[in-house]
């Protein structure tokens, strides 16, 4: 080694070259490249918000109908009547019970990882929740419509016959599972992995010490992670829920999959029908003349308007964090 | 309520690499024992050791016995987090839970322990906040959380959870080396105080506070990086800083290394 060093010396540029620096022309081509993709972002964003408003404007002026509360959607007929209330209904019931489900198994899947599985397991296991983001959403639809609904008769059934009085699961209609209820629970396997990822992620963060205070007190594993952990990661969990719920509330082919649409706003979840906001405009956007397209896109507007208040808050949830993460340094 | 411990043929593994070696020695009930040493010898090791907390982190091990009174810590059977509820502890840096409040991070390991009245609460909170000489700063703010505390308050609130329990022993790992002096005199202060109730082990970097707190003094040292620390010496702590039989501990103490 010692004998090649002073070559390497040798061979190596001077410092000091009498022309232009190749360092600064690459700065700047640098400085451009990430200004301008920036602003291309932000050109984008608008250019999506203000196609939106311009064409949702034109279906809004022509509605008929009243386009929060009208329990229909015959854009294409004249005059034209529709509304996005079964929509919303069908979005936010769908998402709700997604979440439900997904939340709480996503941070058992967390915890697991982080604090209770042996090392050899925790990796494997992490990586398999991670690949499940993988699948297309049009396999999960596949997968719903042919395996999933059928399969859910049997749970349909006991929930009805035992929590039917709660009305949520009262089961009015006969018929296979294709459901919000339905729906919700494929949409929980599928934001499943951005929940526990980010959840992990927040409960490694946890500073040692944190664990050991509790742990120094007497504090069992469960213990530690009520003290401890779980107080950390509250926000983080919250805005990996959050993140969930975007996707959630925007998913579109495996709902349109599994979902048997109707224009109905229906409470009792088991049934088969509803809609949602990205299943409607699939369903409909190919058959729909240039009129139904604007009231599709406005439809698309309102769903754009819920993800970005959604992804806000979750914003305004990890902005939050900042006061608790550093703890004591 | 203070317990004598006596360690005899202890030695504690990270993984497959051994950190401290063959350790044994007796710490009397209601006393001051110092650990000093140069870094990575193994006195915050065998520190940990006295409470099990050393085999929390991953691949920790321990050999030998820890005998508190008369009952091995390492016997069969023995659980570690009835242990820890025994053996208490304040770290390096203060650790209070940053969610919760004063009066909160005091009650965590009674509420832990069992089922208390809002009363009783009340009061082992006040008479541990006021052993800790902290319940005149902070009793208006009760509510309030304990990550707003300065350094040195939130260390005294981290010995004031850890004596709310009542363990046997108190064990500090360098209570005072993020701390400035003045809440450094006022944690010395403290120690003198507990060491009425409590058995005190504390680790320190700082000689001068070993000489100024401690009845006994233990001196740790590795022959060389990757060897295991080993106690070298342990006497009263004014033999050591005067008259100390090894060699070794009269070059670290004088400044000769270390």
């Amino acid at each position: 080694m010692a004998s090649t060093t002073p070559t390497q010396i040798d061979q190596a540029p001077p410092v000091t070259s009498s022309g232009r620096s190749t360092g600064r022309a690459g700065d700047k081509i640098f400085a451009g490249l990430s200004k301008g993709s920036g602003i291309l972002l932000l050109v984008i964003m608008a250019s999506i918000a203000g196609f939106l408003t311009y064409r949702a404007s034109i279906a809004l002026s022509k509605n008929e109908g009243n386009f929060l509360t009208t329990f229909d959607w015959n854009a294409s007929a004249n005059p034209p009547v529709f509304g996005i209330a079964v929509l919303l209904f069908g979005t936010v019931v769908s998402s709700i019970i997604a979440m439900a489900i997904a939340v709480p198994i996503a941070v058992g899947i967390a915890l697991f990882i982080s604090h209770y599985a042996p090392r050899k397991l925790a990796a494997p296991i992490a990586y398999v929740v991670d690949l499940l983001a993988a699948v297309p959403s049009i396999i999960y639809g596949i997968w719903g419509a042919l395996f999933l609904v059928p399969q859910l008769n049997g749970l349909n059934l006991w929930l009805d016959e035992y929590l039917g009085w709660t009305y949520v699961f009262d089961k009015t209609q006969v018929g296979v599972a294709r459901s919000l209820f339905t729906v919700g629970i494929l949409l929980a396997i599928m934001i499943l992995p951005i929940v526990t990822s980010v959840s992990r992620e927040v409960f490694l963060q946890v500073p040692r010490m944190n664990e050991e205070a509790a742990l120094a007190l007497g504090a069992t594993r469960w213990e530690v992670i009520r003290m401890s952990v779980l107080p950390f990661g509250r926000s983080g969990v919250i805005s990996a829920s959050m993140l969930g719920l975007g996707r959630a509330l925007g998913e579109t082919m495996a709902v349109a999959t599994v979902l048997s649409p109707s224009f109905l706003i229906n409470g009792h979840i088991l049934d088969p029908g509803g809609g949602t906001f990205a299943q409607n405009i699939a369903a409909k956007f190919d058959e729909a003349n240039e009129f139904g397209r604007d009231a599709l896109i406005a439809s698309g507007l309102v769903l754009f308007l819920l993800t970005l208040l959604v992804n806000g808050a979750a914003r305004l949830i990890i902005a939050r964090r900042k006061d608790f993460s550093g703890a004591n340094a | 309520m203070a317990k004598r411990i006596d360690v005899s043929g202890l030695s504690a593994f990270y993984g497959t690499h051994k950190a401290i070696d063959d350790i044994s020695m007796t710490v009397e009930p209601r006393s001051v024992t110092a650990f000093i040493g140069p870094s990575g010898c193994g006195k915050s090791t065998f520190l940990r050791t006295l409470n099990r907390m050393h085999e929390v982190t991953p691949g920790g091990r321990v050999e030998g016995k820890v005998l508190l009174d008369d009952e091995n810590l390492y016997g069969t059977g023995v659980d570690p987090v009835a242990v820890r509820r025994t053996v208490g502890m304040v770290f390096q840096r203060p650790n209070p839970f940053p969610t919760m409040s004063i009066f909160d991070n005091v009650a965590a390991g009674l509420r832990l322990n069992g089922r208390y009245k809002k009363s009783e609460l009340t009061e082992i909170v006040e008479k541990s906040l006021q052993g800790a000489n902290l319940w005149n700063e902070v009793k208006d703010r009760l509510n309030k959380p304990g990550s707003g505390l300065s350094g040195g308050q939130q260390q005294r609130l981290c010995i004031a959870r850890a004596i709310a329990v009542e363990p046997q022993v108190l064990l500090m790992d360098e209570p005072c080396s993020a701390l400035d002096p003045i809440s450094t005199l006022a944690i010395e202060d403290l120690i003198g105080e507990l060491k009425e109730r409590f058995t005190i082990v504390i680790v320190t970097h700082n000689m001068q506070q070993a000489a100024r707190v401690s009845d006994r003094t233990a001196f740790f040292n590795l022959a060389a990086v990757g060897q295991p620390g080993k106690l070298i010496e342990i006497d009263d702590t004014d033999r050591i800083f005067s008259n100390p039989s090894v060699q070794a501990t009269e070059d670290y103490i004088s400044g000769r290394f270390g």
